[in-house]
């Protein structure tokens, strides 16, 4: 990565252009061609340095409902629960974290209706509580990384 | 959302195409003009739909290997006024007002930090404590020991 990628990945993190030939008018700050600023994005994605060029979503805006679950699980039956848990298509994210609620998922459902019947199908079959944490307001920014 | 939306949102969500003309190419596939895509794109972004569009930085690859989830318990009558400022810290990626679920569960504020170590990490973690002041009763912080499951959210 030279200094030319580090401003892309530095300048290009938002405001991509909605024209025609957006990427010749983004190429531009950078004082780059076209084809260039092209084959440099390819090169950065290819090298794993940006997972993805495009549009971010805010899924929980496009619809569905979310929330966050955590659980208190004893270590020695930890595995178990981990792969009941995971089993379910709406669990997205699972993570084993240090504290005595150890693990803490994302479900994301078509309503509140499924994410409720999905919370209580999980209490059933591991025989643990699980603790319902929705979004009730959200305060980020978008972090912007430096290269 | 409209079928077309979805539609466009499905074709992106992967990327955008990287050819001269990528809304273009876009609108060749959903059977729509170029105009439309473009417009579409555009609403989305106002109606906060879509977040941003640009490069979406793999955190690991820039050096950005620590990260914790803090949770605090904030006087109800500060959060709405605190929460935007310790969202709006730079190296908060998120920040949520969740329900408490006493007597398990106390904190009512999650702000997710990244940094490039845990010392980074730490003096994060003191300048949210600091600027959380009186209102603040306690906090913790929670470390990921394993990803025990990744699949994006697929729309």
């Amino acid at each position: 990565m030279d200094e030319t990628d580090r401003a892309i990945v530095n300048g290009l993190q938002g405001g991509f252009p909605l024209c025609e030939r957006p990427y010749a008018a983004a190429a531009a700050r950078f004082g780059l061609e076209e084809a260039e600023l092209i084959a440099r994005l390819k090169k950065l994605l290819a090298d794993d340095v940006l997972t993805r060029f495009g549009p971010m979503f805010d899924a929980e805006r496009l619809g569905g409902a979310f929330t966050l679950c955590a659980m208190s699980v004893p270590q020695h039956d930890f595995e178990r629960v981990a792969g009941l848990v995971n089993a379910h298509r709406e669990v997205a994210h699972n993570y084993e974290r240090e504290h005595r609620f150890n693990m803490w998922f994302v479900v994301a459902a078509r309503s509140r209706e499924d994410i409720s019947r999905l919370i209580t199908d999980v209490e059933r079959e591991t025989g643990y509580p699980v603790l319902d944490l929705p979004r009730e307001a959200e305060y980020f920014i978008e972090l912007r990384l430096t290269a | 959302m409209s079928a077309l939306d979805e539609a466009l949102v499905r074709a992106t969500q992967a990327g955008l195409p990287l050819v001269a003309q990528p809304y273009r190419e876009l609108a060749a596939t959903l059977g729509i003009s170029e105009r439309e895509v473009i417009e579409r794109l555009q609403a989305m972004l106002a109606d906060r739909r879509i977040r941003r569009i640009g490069a979406v930085p793999n955190h690991y690859a820039l050096g950005y290997r620590a990260n914790a989830m803090s949770v605090w318990d904030v006087d109800d009558r500060e959060i709405e006024a605190l929460g935007p400022e310790v969202g709006a810290l730079p190296f908060v990626s998120h920040c949520y007002r969740r329900p408490r679920r006493l007597p398990h569960w106390p904190y009512n504020l999650f702000a997710m930090l990244h940094g490039r170590s845990r010392d980074e990490l730490q003096r994060g973690l003191a300048t949210i404590w600091a600027l959380i002041g009186p209102a603040l009763r306690r906090h913790e912080v929670l470390y990921s020991r394993r990803i025990l499951k990744k699949t994006g959210l697929r729309f």
